[in-house]
């Protein structure tokens, strides 16, 4: 079973990077943005960031097909930016708004985009991870190649639903891949002080599920994990974990006052492990880009945030109407 | 010296009688304990019954192939060695197939019960269709093998249901036909496997979740309102959950508290979830049916006592019943019985025993709970002006609860007394016998309610 520790070797080219760059900063700015609305009253409830967690996703997401499916928390604003859902209408989800979305009714923690196979977006820490398997068992029913990405925080990693999908996911050989990202807090709980087993990548062992820790914060190594997962996934030989070390600068939520830990161990990895920083250094230093070149890219990306921004500021909120629409899939036929 | 009677053995909690289908001894042969001696056939499965001492076969009193032997009824004489048959005096052989035995216990109305009594006509059942006895449980299979056959997206999942053929038989047959890909065995794991049933729902897929029966699915009620009922909403309409979980709900006999619950009002209560518990094997049929085409999620109750009683149901091939419409099975003038699933039995004998004291009453079973056909029930309370809801559920924010609000703000003009509830009783459900009756519904208990609203 492989559980090894990944030893990235960097084969990229400056069209790649310059890729994760730009995608990479699209989730910080529009984190940072939504942080901002959120602080004028325009996003209201929970609303969690997913600063410094950014490589992940987008380092998934090159390995990912057409069909391929994801799921997660409700910490997953960067995983429906990564998969290509306009970054318009998930701002105006999160300022409640009918051009949101979920047309202004699922807010922050529940977004889905059938078009581009995003399944939420789920309020409930776990719940994704059974779902995210069935998703998998629907394309195996189906006799296809797909695979669906299943991600859940270290927190999550912790809850019986998980072992028991684990248990079923490779009982029935179901293509899945199992993301846990490891951003080293369940809300204000050190990963030590509430896991048993703190090496997440191992959980699987009991049920035969090979495991993989990963550099969370280098998006070429997620890249290649990425990439052994879903090679060894789509083969049919059932499903496959990867646990992300990765870490969120912001608080748990807005509402996080973050006592739980240092100022300074928060500076400390933004200065020396920062996903979009140590991007920015392979490209100058392999010469794919010059300063103004990332400047170029930067003011692209602010302007795709603003243009966000100003839409989710600018959508009406939605009719009253839609109280009442989506409840059921069909007329309930009969009375009432 | 004494031969032994060796009894028809009581193989579930609500077993009653069963077939005597195959004898593993013959009259002369010596057997010891532990030895098989009989196959049994039960509501639920075919069980080998087994010697509990040693001794000879001294007479077999029932013959291979009877059946409805009463649970009690001697059905072998087992000798000591050196003895004879005619030295220990064997009791009269039980007509086994033509007299079932009462059932052991059950003062009330319910043992005593007619065959089911025969559905009312049914505008969609075009006049001259053949009717076939069938049982609930055949019913429920028969809707799963149709919807199966006509849509390949449709496959049953849960504990027990392919190789074992079903904990109480329902999907009995469907693993033969359907194969393994489409019949699925989980592990004991409802909240697993709750929740990959509504990610293949989601990807668009029919499951068919069964649990066992619905005491376990509150270990996967999350996934049951938190991930099927409300994403359709929180997607903005985009991402229905076309999943039926279906199972036993209520009371079975003596399985006590954990094992005896009534889940109606809690789903009732829940948006964005369509809620049946049918009462007769044509309803059952038809809505199962229903309820796998539809692309909501749908909390389909059944109960195991009902899964042996044989109706009507027609020989169409397709039929179905649409949610939110109430059966009015029988028609009257002084008082409306509203009811559903196994309390629509005690409605109906009770329904009966009022005939015999002058009282006319409107039986109603609303078979869905969400959505309500309550415009039915307001219109027989504007012609009875009185009404009784009857439910297994506890008393506190029961459906009757619901329905007592309903004709308040919307029939209290016609009201000539208060509207009562008859449910079953504020406690956990005892496992002693005689508590468990008092715990449970009776249909004196309605015929009492009925009579104090008619003021007689």
């Amino acid at each position: 079973m492989a559980k090894t520790k990944s030893t990235p070797k960097t084969n990229t080219s400056g069209e790649e990077l310059r890729a994760f760059y730009r995608q990479m900063l699209l989730i910080r700015r529009f984190e940072e943005k939504a942080g901002q609305l959120y602080g004028m009253g325009l996003i209201g409830g929970f609303c969690h960031l997913y600063i410094g967690q950014e490589a992940v996703v987008v380092g998934l997401e090159a390995v990912a097909r057409e069909g391929d499916k994801r799921i997660t928390s409700y910490r997953d604003h960067g995983h429906m930016l990564a998969c290509g859902m306009d970054p318009k209408g998930v701002m105006a989800e999160l300022t409640g708004r009918a051009g949101g979305y979920s047309k202004g009714k699922g807010g922050s923690m529940h977004m889905f985009s059938r078009e581009k196979d995003f399944y939420g977006g789920h309020g409930i820490v776990g719940a994704q991870v059974p779902i995210g398997t069935g998703l998998a068992f629907a394309d195996k029913y189906r006799g296809n190649d797909n695979v669906t990405f299943t991600y859940f925080g270290d927190g999550a990693a912790n809850q019986g639903q998980v072992y028991e999908s684990f248990n079923m996911a490779e009982l029935w050989q179901l293509p899945v891949i199992y993301v846990i990202e490891n951003n080293q807090y369940a809300m204000g709980t050190a990963v030590t002080r509430a896991s048993s087993t703190p090496e997440l990548y191992t959980r699987g062992e009991a049920f035969n599920i090979p495991g993989e820790q990963v550099d969370g914060m280098d998006v070429l190594a997620v890249r290649d994990a990425g990439r052994r997962a879903a090679e060894f996934v789509r083969a049919g030989k059932g499903p496959y974990i990867l646990e992300m070390k990765t870490y969120r600068y912001r608080g748990h939520s807005m509402s996080d006052p973050a006592k739980y830990r240092t100022r300074e161990e928060v500076q400390k990895v933004r200065a020396e492990r920062d996903a979009i920083d140590h991007v920015r250094d392979l490209l100058l230093q392999g010469k794919h880009a010059d300063e103004a070149a990332l400047k170029e890219i930067d003011k692209e990306i602010k302007a795709v945030v603003n243009e966000a921004a100003e839409f989710a500021r600018e959508s009406p909120e939605p009719d009253l109407s839609e109280l009442w629409s989506d409840i059921y899939a069909e007329a309930a036929g009969g009375a009432e | 010296m004494m031969a032994t009677e060796i009894l028809m053995p009581a193989l579930s909690p609500t077993m009653e009688e069963g077939k005597l289908a195959k004898w593993l001894v013959k009259e002369g042969d010596k057997v010891a304990a532990g030895d098989i001696l009989a196959e049994i056939e039960t509501d639920k499965a075919v069980m080998e019954f087994e010697a509990v001492e040693d001794g000879v076969i001294g007479k077999l009193l029932v013959p291979e192939g009877a059946e409805g032997v009463a649970v009690s009824t001697p059905i072998a004489l087992l000798l000591e060695e050196g003895e004879s048959v005619d030295a220990a005096s064997a009791p009269a052989p039980a007509p086994a197939s033509t007299a079932p035995a009462p059932a052991p216990q059950e003062s009330s109305a319910a043992s005593a019960a007619p065959a089911a009594p025969e559905a009312p006509d049914d505008p969609q059942i075009p006049p001259g269709t053949e009717m076939r006895q069938t049982t609930v449980r055949e019913a429920l299979r028969d809707a799963m093998a149709e919807e199966m056959r006509r849509d390949e997206g449709v496959f049953l999942m849960g504990e027990e249901v392919a190789q074992y053929q079903g904990a109480y038989k329902v999907s009995q047959g469907l693993l033969d036909e359907f194969g393994a890909r489409r019949v699925i065995d989980t592990p004991i794991t409802e909240m697993g496997f709750a929740g990959l049933g509504v990610g293949a729902a989601f990807a668009g897929l029919r499951p068919v979740v069964e649990f066992m029966t619905f005491n376990f699915a509150m270990q996967a009620i999350d996934h049951i309102i938190n991930s099927a009922a409300k994403t359709l909403y929180m997607s903005g309409g985009q991402m229905p959950c076309p999943i039926v979980f279906r199972g036993a709900n209520g009371a079975a006999a003596r399985v006590a508290a954990q094992h005896s619950q009534d889940y109606a009002a809690w789903y009732a209560h829940v948006p964005g979830l369509w809620v049946a518990q049918p009462y007769s094997a044509a309803d059952a049929k038809g809505l199962l049916k229903s309820a796998i085409r539809s692309d909501n999620p749908v909390v389909f109750l059944e109960n195991e006592l009902m899964y042996g009683e044989a109706f009507e149901v027609p020989a169409l091939d397709d039929y179905t019943i649409p949610f939110g419409k109430a059966r009015i099975w029988r028609e009257g003038t002084d008082v409306t019985l509203v009811s559903f699933g196994i309390g629509m039995k005690w409605a109906l004998q009770a329904a009966d025993a009022l005939a015999g004291q002058g009282i006319s009453a409107e039986v109603i079973d609303l078979r869905t709970l969400r959505p309500m056909d309550t415009a039915t029930v307001i219109k027989s309370v504007q012609k009875t002006n009185r009404c009784v809801t009857v439910e297994e559920g506890w008393p506190v924010a029961s459906i009757g609860n619901h329905i007592s609000a309903v004709l308040m703000a919307e029939a209290f003009d016609w009201l000539d007394a208060p509207v009562l509830n008859v449910t079953g009783k504020d406690v956990p459900m005892p496992y002693a016998a005689n508590l468990e009756r008092h715990a449970l519904v009776t249909a004196q208990e309605v015929v009492e309610a009925a009579r104090a609203v008619a003021y007689r």
